[in-house]
């Protein structure tokens, strides 16, 4: 075991994939020489050299489509768009062949690349620095999506990812990248290095894709969060003094649903909270399988905290994100119906 | 609004021949056969220029091969060439009308085009890999890879290797090179990029081919490949198949301001080539020169190959209804089956006799193997893939979800 910032956690799984499998390949906009604009690929070029780890161009549709021809030869490219921002010129790719590529060639061909992307706000990222775009990508058949919110689950899960005989999509919440963030944003931040989960053990332990955690147990009402999310509910719990059941879903696609289930069943009250905008977002999926799985548990109507549905703003930051003040009232209004 | 200044107007480029005019192909520049050297496979891009804006071309109008570029092929590899376009040609006719018979929901023609991909194969080694479009179906038919399984896909029977997945002419086989067909434009020419790239990577001798449309090189991914195939210098081979149309769209839509789209290649510092695609002969010694610079590490070729799509886009389109009906007899680099059997007529290897004997016996094959398809099934009649098999395959281990589906489906 080794104390870890996410951004090292990062870095250390792509280390360990490497090494143990030559035809990982890692490549993307300033992620060779210069290690990444967040240092997560840092040291892999001078280690494994120019043919593993390598710059591109700055072309997003570029650097995914050559993954998909990559892993159709054989390799398993772990590429980077520097942010989920810039993910859009690459969508086509994304969406009309890496997530359809078994499906259509009947697995004459076959597509196990990962797509890394650093998400979410919470700071001053304005419009194209802070959105979580998740929700564009659990709609697609093919493609399984990630988020994690700790440094052990980022190594274990961004381990299983290479693994994947298939396209993932891995979303890192750069609020968390140093340490956890649980929306006060007026206090000073604690380093993963002084954190528990930045405990991460070493080698290739993987944390297997589809399975939720358990990231505080409660009794009252069930918290689905994911991301930086996962601490601003427990900032939200001990505000408010309701005792939550807090669950990081960690994988959205495939989705833990039975761990969801068992925690509904329990609390009969659920909130659900993420960054990404309301409207057709990751929550109203969430609410939907709660609805139909656990209706005849529930005590009250569901509630989603989540961003606004306007574009992510820049001085409004604070009054965008979802804090644990909104998601304590939300949490005592559940309690109330 | 200032007096030296004038009102700004759209250009919109239209072609020279509407419905119910003449065709022009007066203004369309040909080379002699014969008249354009074949440079050393190590040549600097910069020092081969001229090649953009020029044809190869190797048969001339009395069917003998001239020139540097003649010599690439045996008479019996020509003899096989002619058989594989004919058959495209024949296999084309009749799944057209299979189509119109109701038997399949679509298909796509490559009349005029056969040379094109018939050719470029036989250049090909196996393990090598094309990233086709839809209308490659030669790079199959030439490496023998069987109709029967062809017809199957088309018809979405039992026996379809894609499990009814997929729409007709979207065929995939990686053990024959040719990577899975997708409906949209211009992806695979970057994947083909990344597939080179991957074999450079590994420390391979394989190459990969790239595909695109004249109409498709307007598609961002044409430049994201270039751009790719550029800058780490990838074993690939970047064919353009121009051929004049684009749906309904003439290829200066798409072309723009530039002379050629082989031209294209010169802003990225890709050694570019135009060629004659309905000559056959050409087509294989252009596709051997830029393999072979793939091959030894001497970077990506981008390949313009000047055709015309004598057929209807699809079995959805009537191109009556925007350009010339005679635009294609007027077509002035002519056939490419007629040119070839000239050819071997010259040689000495092939007569008219023989010819319309080759044409029956093909019919006959095409016929039986029709039959045997069709035996199986045909859309929506005979035996189909299972409906269990939709929710098969989208990811390797089927997840939980997909199960509650397949089972709330009742399969």
């Amino acid at each position: 075991m080794a104390q870890m910032t996410m951004i090292e956690a990062i870095r250390e799984a792509h280390d360990v994939a490497m090494a143990a499998d030559e035809k990982v390949v890692v490549y993307g906009e300033d992620v060779g020489y210069f290690g990444g604009v967040f240092r997560c690929t840092a040291g892999l070029q001078e280690k494994y050299g120019k043919s593993r780890c390598f710059d591109a161009p700055i072309n997003e549709a570029g650097i995914v489509g050559t993954a998909i021809g990559m892993a159709a030869y054989g390799l398993k490219p772990v590429i980077e768009i520097q942010f989920a921002d810039y993910v859009y010129p690459a969508y086509d790719q994304i969406v009309s062949e890496a997530a359809r590529l078994r499906h259509r060639s009947n697995a004459d061909f076959t597509c196990p690349i990962v797509i890394r992307m650093p998400t979410g706000g919470g700071i001053f990222g304005g419009q194209t620095h802070s959105q979580s775009p998740e929700a564009l990508f659990t709609h697609v058949s093919g493609l399984k999506v990630v988020m994690p919110s700790n440094p052990r689950d980022a190594k274990g899960l961004l381990l299983a990812s290479i693994a994947d005989p298939d396209p993932v999509i891995f979303l890192e919440p750069k609020r968390l990248y140093n340490g956890p963030f649980d929306g006060h944003h007026d206090k000073p931040i604690v380093s993963w290095k002084k954190h528990a989960l930045g405990d991460v053990p070493d080698g290739d332990e993987a944390v297997p894709l589809g399975k939720a955690s358990l990231y505080r147990e409660g009794k009252d009402v069930t918290v689905l969060a994911y991301g930086t999310m996962v601490y601003v509910a427990e900032a939200a719990v001990e505000q408010s003094g309701v005792d939550a059941e807090i669950i990081d879903l960690r994988t959205l696609m495939p989705l833990d649903l039975d761990a969801i289930v068992s925690s509904v069943e329990k609390t009969g009250r659920c909130v659900i909270v993420h960054e990404a905008t309301r409207t057709s977002g990751f929550g109203a999926e969430l609410m939907s399988l709660v609805q139909e799985t656990c209706f005849y548990h529930l005590e009250a109507p569901m509630i989603r905290v989540t961003g606004w549905d306007t574009p992510y703003p820049h001085a409004q930051e604070w009054e965008y994100f979802p804090g644990p003040g909104r998601v304590g009232e939300a949490l005592k209004k559940v309690m109330e119906a | 609004m200032t007096d030296d200044v004038s009102p700004l107007s759209l250009n919109v480029p239209e072609p020279g021949c509407r419905p119910g005019d003449t065709p022009d192909f007066s203004d369309f520049e040909i080379p002699r056969a014969g008249s354009v050297p074949r440079p050393p496979v190590d040549i600097d891009p910069d020092d081969m220029r001229d090649m953009a804006f020029s044809i190869v071309r190797v048969l001339n109008k009395n069917g003998e091969a001239v020139g540097d570029w003649a010599g690439s092929l045996t008479s019996d590899d020509l003899k096989a060439g002619l058989r594989h376009m004919m058959t495209l040609r024949t296999f084309d006719a009749r799944m057209m009308n299979a189509q119109r018979q109701g038997k399949t929901s679509f298909y796509m023609q490559h009349l005029g085009e056969e040379a094109v991909s018939c050719a470029f194969s036989r250049a090909m080694r196996p393990g090598d890999m094309n990233f086709p479009t839809y209308r490659q179906a030669g790079l199959l038919i030439a490496r023998d890879y069987p109709m029967l399984t062809m017809m199957n896909q088309i018809y979405s029977n039992a026996d379809d290797p894609l499990h009814g997945r997929q729409l007709p002419i979207m065929y995939s086989s990686k053990e024959h090179g040719f990577f899975s067909i997708s409906g949209n434009l211009g992806t695979q020419f970057v994947q083909s990029v990344g597939w080179a790239m991957a074999s450079a990577i590994s420390g391979d001798t394989k190459i990969a081919a790239g595909w695109i449309g004249d109409g498709s090189t307007a598609e961002s991914d044409f430049h994201a490949a270039m751009v790719f195939a550029s800058t780490y210098r990838a074993p690939v081979v970047l064919n353009i198949v121009n051929n004049q149309w684009a749906i309904s769209t003439f290829q200066g839509i798409a072309r723009g301001g530039v002379g050629t789209f082989a031209a294209r290649g010169h802003g990225f510092g890709i050694a570019s080539i135009r060629v004659d695609g309905n000559d056959y002969l050409a087509v294989h010694a252009v596709a051997k020169w830029a393999c072979e610079r793939a091959r030894k590490g001497l970077g990506p070729t981008l390949i313009e190959h000047v055709t015309y799509r004598a057929g209807g886009h699809s079995t959805s389109d009537d191109p009556s209804a925007y350009r010339s009906k005679t635009e294609a007899a007027a077509w002035p680099l002519g056939d490419p089956i007629e040119r070839l059997k000239k050819h071997l007529i010259v040689l000495g290897e092939w007569s008219d006799e023989r010819h319309k004997q080759a044409e029956a016996e093909i019919l006959d094959e095409v016929i039986a193997v029709q039959k045997t398809a069709e035996a199986v099934g045909t859309l929506g009649d005979g035996k189909a893939p299972s409906p269990r098999d939709m929710f098969e395959g989208v990811y390797e281990t089927m997840p939980p979800h997909l199960i509650r589906q397949r089972q709330e489906a009742g399969f």
